[in-house]
């Protein structure tokens, strides 16, 4: 059990330090690479709370997918102009303001408040990924077919936008 | 098992990191960096809640649909940014005013 929460505190600790460096990083390369690091950590937290599913969901589509896509945008946009990938910052004192004002309402409100304890019977993972599997079928058919009409909208929308092809009219 | 507080505090951290990059960087990717962020906050919430009741999993569900949205959104997005870039020659969000004038 020591271990578990070794493991735990470590991934929230690379989470949380990854997330934060990226508010001091200046080049947009290194920030999408932190940002890989944070969202692996957190696929190991969801693996620690029984979603493991969700954690195998995120490494292959973050990880994979829209990772490859920021670093693509980041290379093609830096190739036209060919100025560096430096980062400006602005508005940094209503930004850090507003965000730890935020934090802190956050943390306020979540230590104050007392959660119903975990109920201790844990599901096996076979069982968690058949139940992910019927209930998308059953329960979730609905929200499951939008969200494929969806996906097929926004890469539609998306290769449209992103083509190249100008108006002959204008 | 683990402090279902813990998850809830790492959760507020990168919601907070998130709108913080949001606001102060100065570049259209960044500003998706921040926002893949906030999602993925969110996104721990969930999961952390659905431990409450592990006999049904639809936070799960509810995650999963989270990052299917995230993803058409970053992918929409990022296409924008690079048709801004073709058009205006920037991808600083800031000088984009043709609206204003």
């Amino acid at each position: 059990m020591t271990v578990l929460n070794f493991i735990f505190y470590f991934l929230e600790a690379v989470a949380a330090l990854s997330a934060i460096s990226i508010i001091f990083i200046r080049n947009v390369f290194y920030g999408a690479l932190l940002l890989i690091t944070c969202l692996l950590a957190l696929a190991g937290i969801y693996v620690l709370a029984f979603a493991e599913f969700i954690a195998v969901t995120q490494i292959l589509i973050y990880a994979g997918g829209i990772l490859v896509i920021i670093i693509f945008g980041i290379m093609l946009t830096s190739k036209i102009s060919g100025k560096s990938l430096m980062v400006e910052h602005t508005n940094l004192f209503s930004g850090v303001l507003a965000g730890l004002t935020f934090l802190g309402l956050l943390l306020y409100f979540i230590s104050s408040q007392k959660f119903n304890p975990f109920s201790t019977a844990k599901p096996t993972p076979e069982k968690s990924i058949q139940a992910f599997g019927t209930g998308l079928m059953t329960d979730f058919i609905l929200p499951f077919e939008i969200a494929g009409l969806l996906l097929l909208v926004a890469l539609i929308g998306a290769a449209v936008v992103a083509s190249s092809i100008k108006s002959k009219n204008s | 098992m683990f402090q279902l507080q813990h998850f809830l505090y790492l959760g507020a951290l990168l919601f907070s990191v998130g709108l913080i990059i949001i606001i102060t960087k100065r570049n259209a990717i960044m500003v998706l960096l921040g926002i893949e962020l906030m999602l993925n906050a969110s996104n721990l919430n969930l999961v952390a809640f659905n431990q409450i009741n592990p006999a049904t999993i639809d936070g799960q569900f509810f995650s999963l649909f989270v990052i299917i949205v995230a993803v058409c959104e970053a992918a929409v997005g990022l296409a924008l940014v690079l048709r801004v870039y073709h058009e205006h020659k920037t991808s600083v969000p800031d000088e984009l005013h043709e609206l204003k004038e």
